[in-house]
């Protein structure tokens, strides 16, 4: 190490490095470092993938110990299913609708909360409840609040006189996938505003000073300034948000478990017991693939939105 | 920050408290509920007017939980599985971070993008081919299989932020320790670490908070009360009659309440950690 110091002298002293010592000899150090992290990944992440793919091509079922190779059978069976359609339109309407409400509703909290207020951090510290809370929890907190006899909000609607009697919300087909998107809703909205409030703390107070000093009101200074700064985060945030909430599981599985009648059932379930209840390894994969290209078609589309978005700021 | 030389009047004021007021019942109201059910009779629970208020007050359920349900050793599984977790991920990501941060690397950030790229795949897309593979090992309902997966789910986050947290420590430090002849193992034990700790801490909890809550591999890998982790023994907390939402409420009040405390006591850390990326944007 010093020798190099002393041959190469002060280039090598500001920007010193531990990827050559001496001549020619590699220094195994930061490969060493990453190397936990390579076996990790490779083995729970990029070989499960790629396996995926290849079962997708085989007609594995654990049940009666097939396993040959089949080409784009799989495939061919899943554009004329009509249980991955349905499950498809399901998990798409959940991820729009909830996206756009978590955002909105997530946007209109950070607003508030930007504002400089006393407890301001007694109420972030609220908001992180519905994060924290496993999504199990959160499952059957809301088969609780919305059940069919006994539920709370049955109750309040009831008490407001909004309702004329008890609905069974998620034991319809009519309420079900939206009583989902309100306990999905709940649990990432504030989430949503954390984040929201981050980007927005970002933009120079000089700014929104000038604005104001232009007579600007708080309206004409969203719409002008503050959501034109925001986008590009607003549109990342928003972005996770939607290939997050396409992936849908936990809330779904214990709620309903897909039903009544299929209503709720989205991808992540349909998979699930395709793999797990059917055994059917090689549908489920292909199902889980098809899934996955859905989810790359979602990233490119905001993707493209917002390096547009950028663009235009830095215009 | 907004308000910079404006006063606000008394009627903005009574806007924004509201608005406090309501984004607090939001997030905490349906908890307070679950908290109130938990302490109350079934009888009074399924009475024509619910009250907020437990009357009488009971511990029954969790009397029921605890003794008849065994709960406790779901959240013992839950217990070691999380911490085996958040101590792994702690060690192999201040490693790779470190790596990433301070050592010579061709496409550090290529790298760091590839990480966080695999994080982004559907779970669902790899827990067929990992039950085929546990399957194959002898791993299936096993502490080690949770844990090896949750290693992996956890790693990217941490990285990342910690990755971050490296990149704000001056480099002099490192530097003067290298020219006393400190090699990068050695750096790294003695002079990053013991400067990540605030970080470290939020991290951890992050990773801890993700696998105390995982459910989907949790449900496909164990198959047993030896090994089923909270969130699995809640979702089949179910009685062959009619839903006990007594018992449910305390279970949910016993699994979220350390939640809820780490959650308050660290807010925020935590949402410095969770923001770091949208605010370096």
């Amino acid at each position: 190490m010093s020798r190099t110091v002393a041959v190469d002298g002060v280039q090598h002293a500001a920007q010193p490095s531990f990827a050559l010592v001496g001549a020619g000899r590699i220094d195994f150090a930061p490969l060493l470092l990453l190397l936990p992290t390579a076996i990790s990944l490779g083995s729970v992440s990029l070989y499960p993938i790629l396996d995926g793919l290849w079962l997708s091509f085989h007609n594995t079922t654990l049940a009666t110990r097939e396993n040959r190779f089949v080409g784009w059978l799989n495939y061919r069976l899943l554009a004329t299913d009509p249980d991955f359609w349905s499950a498809w339109r399901h998990t798409l309407e959940f991820t729009a609708i909830s996206t756009l409400a978590e955002t909105v509703i997530g946007l209109g909290m950070a607003l508030l909360l930007v504002e400089w207020f006393a407890g301001r951090g007694f109420v972030r510290a609220a908001m992180l409840i519905p994060w924290a809370m496993p999504t199990v929890v959160t499952s059957k907190m809301f088969g609780w609040l919305f059940d069919g006899q006994n539920g709370l909000v049955n109750w309040v609607l009831r008490s407001l006189h909004l309702i004329g009697g008890n609905i069974d919300w998620y034991g319809s087909p009519n309420t079900a996938l939206g009583t989902i998107i309100v306990a999905d809703v709940w649990k990432t909205a504030p989430f949503m505003a954390l984040l929201l409030m981050a980007g927005l703390q970002t933009i120079p107070g000089s700014l929104l000073e000038a604005a104001r000093i232009d007579g600007a009101g708080a309206w004409q200074t969203f719409w002008r300034v503050r959501l034109p700064m925001l986008a590009p985060i607003l549109l990342i945030a928003a972005m996770f948000r939607a290939l997050d909430a396409f992936r849908i599981f936990d809330l779904v599985y214990v709620l309903t478990g897909g039903g009544p009648a299929d209503s709720t059932e989205v991808l992540s379930t349909l998979t699930y017991k395709t793999l797990f209840s059917a055994l059917e390894f090689g549908y489920g994969s292909a199902l889980s693939t098809a899934m996955f290209a859905t989810e790359a078609l979602i990233a490119l589309g905001f993707g493209i939105v917002i390096v547009r978005s950028m663009r235009r700021q830095g215009r | 920050m907004a308000a910079v030389g404006q006063r606000r009047t008394a009627g903005q004021s009574a806007v924004f408290f509201a608005g406090a007021a309501a984004i607090v019942l939001w997030s905490a109201g349906p908890f307070l509920w679950q908290l109130s059910t938990s302490f109350q009779l079934d009888r009074a629970l399924v009475s024509s007017t619910p009250s907020l208020i437990p009357h009488p007050f009971i511990l029954q359920h969790f009397y029921n939980i605890f003794a008849v349900k065994h709960f406790q050793l779901y959240v013992l599984n839950s217990t070691i599985v999380a911490l085996a977790t958040t101590f792994l991920c702690l060690a192999f990501g201040a490693m790779a971070a470190y790596a990433l941060s301070r050592l010579k690397l061709r496409r550090r950030f290529g790298l760091l993008g590839f990480i966080l790229s695999v994080s982004m795949f559907p779970q669902i897309a790899i827990v067929g081919p990992l039950y085929l593979l546990a399957s194959t090992l002898g791993l299936l309902d096993t502490y080690e299989v949770l844990v090896i997966i949750y290693l992996a789910l956890g790693l990217p986050l941490v990285i990342w932020v910690l990755f971050g947290y490296f990149q704000t420590i001056p480099e002099d430090l490192d530097e003067a320790a290298r020219i006393d002849g400190a090699g990068p193992f050695r750096i790294l034990l003695f002079i990053i670490i013991p400067l990540s700790v605030p970080c470290l801490v939020t991290t951890g909890l992050l990773a801890f908070i993700a696998a105390w809550n995982e459910f989907m591999f949790a449900l496909a890998l164990t198959s047993t009360i030896a090994h089923q982790t909270v969130p699995v023994g809640i979702a089949n907390f179910t009685n062959l009659y009619y839903v006990p939402w007594g018992d449910i409420a305390a279970a949910s009040v016993v699994v979220t309440l350390p939640l809820v405390l780490l959650v308050l006591f660290f807010q925020r850390r935590i949402i410095e950690g969770l923001t770091q990326g949208a605010v370096k944007e």
